[in-house]
């Protein structure tokens, strides 16, 4: 039998048994309409009732603050186009990462187009945005700075209780995409002070297609989706319940697990980075200290990280890459380029992305199977020739 | 996303390596653009002997050359020099349209070497071969 290992948790994760099972009663005997006032109803009610406390409790942050959302994609445009209009008084500046996830890059890269201006902010090579940077950018007429909480490519834990601060000093508002960090490191809206938060259940072992957007109270944002006015008016059409009801049940379990898990994770994670970083012409990426539990990136030199991905996959292992080749583009990930790595290097990069469900095992079989693979691929590389005969 | 046929030739890929007493040797591609292929020949009375290629590239440049080297192994030049990027998408049975580009490069990847065996001979190579384009003519084609 081949084996079978799962190492693209930042892409997606497996749905939890906890999470199935508090789903399964909602995907069959009660399926009535929230809004509906019979008893059949009013048990789905009460479950979404129930999971807006559960979501809230494990945020820090009180039921009437959770929106539910048709997922992370959706909790980060809505936040900012809500954002906007809400400060549209204010102006039409917004500030924001180099590295965001395309949810909030391409919403921006699309409002900038209607008129509005957005500041970059460039990263160091960790993946790091300058504090004092920012301090510059902010400006009276700044709307809105978004900035995640945990980069997707390459693991980078951003600083966003100071980046709040010197955001909302200036009265401007405050999101952050913590679609990568919520259900994987401490996430407490109060300490962090946030205005809005987006989140999505299938990065925690919930079920896909379903999440959450953090509104501090007091902040009445504009509505997103019109219709039957579900969602306190905010956010219309029958709700998720089922899928609601399993984001509830992974996070609880991701919240109540967390220390445990990330100490487990962390041994994995560490394992990869010390024994892959040894490959000659390797090296991580991402920030060494500030960095996701499950997240080992790396660039391997002269080879392709398609490549890599695909002959991973025939050997039953799925992991990811940000090299151009793996998307429709011709250009590798912008997150690669912005922490200033080469197009060539770039090309090279590999995401390995380990959760609770992982096992040492499993990491043993990794660190087995791809030196093998690099050394393959690499052994067919004009590059690798190129590299090999300059340094005899 | 990748055909049977791409996935054989990319995990087993034919003609994989160097060719020392190769007397033809192009290279296509760059490395910014993420795919570069290297070509060696031994050209004996007109006729591709032997063909090795080195690939840097993803599963469809790796898939390509090992495709294209196949098919003008053993062929005449000018057998060689009517093989288009069409036939080695075809041989592999469809290419993703992202991907059509590498079997762009891995046409010209034959053609510079075959361009390479002109000049080694003092011959000027373009009116045989014609342009053998860069890395940027062949992504502006798809």
């Amino acid at each position: 039998m081949t084996k079978f290992v799962y190492a693209d948790n930042a892409g997606t994760t497996s749905i939890s048994k906890t999470a199935l099972d508090a789903m399964m009663p909602y995907l069959t005997e009660y399926y009535g309409n929230p809004s509906s006032i019979y008893s059949l109803g009013r048990k789905s009610r009460a479950a979404l009732d129930s999971a807006r406390e559960t979501v809230a409790a494990a945020l820090n942050a009180k039921p009437e603050e959770i929106f539910f959302t048709g997922g992370g994609t959706e909790a980060d445009n809505w936040a900012i186009r809500a954002a906007l209009e809400k400060m549209s008084a204010k102006g039409k500046h917004i500030i924001t990462s180099a590295i965001e996830h395309h949810a909030v890059g391409h919403t921006l890269s699309a409002l900038e187009k209607k008129g509005y201006e957005v500041t970059y902010l460039p990263v160091d090579e960790k993946g790091q945005i300058s504090l004092q940077e920012l301090e510059k950018a902010v400006r009276d007429d700044t709307a809105l700075v978004t900035i995640m909480m945990a980069n997707n490519e390459i693991g980078t834990i951003l600083p966003i209780a100071d980046i709040a601060k010197i955001a909302k000093s200036r009265g401007a508002l405050f999101h952050t995409d913590a679609v990568q960090a919520v259900g994987h490191i401490p996430v407490d809206v109060k300490a962090l002070d946030v205005d809005m938060l987006s989140l999505a259940a299938h990065k925690f072992r919930g079920p896909k297609g379903v999440g959450a957007l953090y509104v501090k109270k007091g902040h009445a944002i504009p509505a997103f989706i019109i219709g039957g006015g579900q969602e306190r008016g905010r956010r219309s059409g029958t709700e998720n319940v089922a899928g609601i009801v399993g984001m509830a049940a992974a996070l609880e379990d991701a919240v109540r697990n967390m220390d445990e898990n990330i100490a487990k994770i962390t041994r994995m994670r560490d394992r990869l980075i010390a024994e892959l970083s040894k490959i000659p012409y390797s090296r991580l990426t991402g920030d060494p200290v500030n960095r996701l539990p499950g997240t080992a990136s790396f660039v391997f030199e002269c080879i392709e990280g398609e490549s890599l991905v695909l002959s991973l996959d025939a050997k039953g292992i799925c992991a990811s890459s940000g090299s151009a080749c793996s998307s429709a583009s011709l250009d590798p990930s912008h997150v690669l380029l912005a922490i200033g790595l080469k197009h060539e290097v770039a090309h090279g990069s590999l995401r390995l992305t380990v959760n609770e469900a992982n096992t040492e095992e499993d990491i043993d079989y990794i660190l087995e199977v791809l030196p093998p693979i690099i050394s393959r691929l690499r052994d067919m590389s004009p590059l690798w020739e190129e590299k090999m005969n300059v340094r005899v | 996303m990748y055909s049977d046929k791409v996935m054989d030739h990319f995990s087993n890929p034919r003609n994989v390596g160097e060719l020392p007493d190769a007397n033809a040797v192009g290279q296509v591609g760059n490395p910014k653009c993420g795919d570069i292929m290297k070509i060696y020949m031994k050209i004996e009375d007109d006729i591709i002997k032997d063909i090795r290629f080195k690939t840097f590239g993803c599963g469809a440049a790796i898939a390509t050359s090992s495709m294209a080297t196949e098919l003008v192994k053993g062929k005449t030049i000018k057998e060689a020099l009517a093989m288009t990027n069409k036939a080695v998408v075809e041989a592999l049975e469809g290419l993703p349209p992202a991907k059509i580009h590498c079997s762009v490069l891995a046409e010209q990847g034959i053609k510079s070497a075959i361009a390479d065996y002109y000049k080694r001979q003092g011959i000027d190579p373009e009116p045989i071969v014609g342009c053998v384009c860069d890395c940027n003519h062949c992504h502006t084609e798809h």
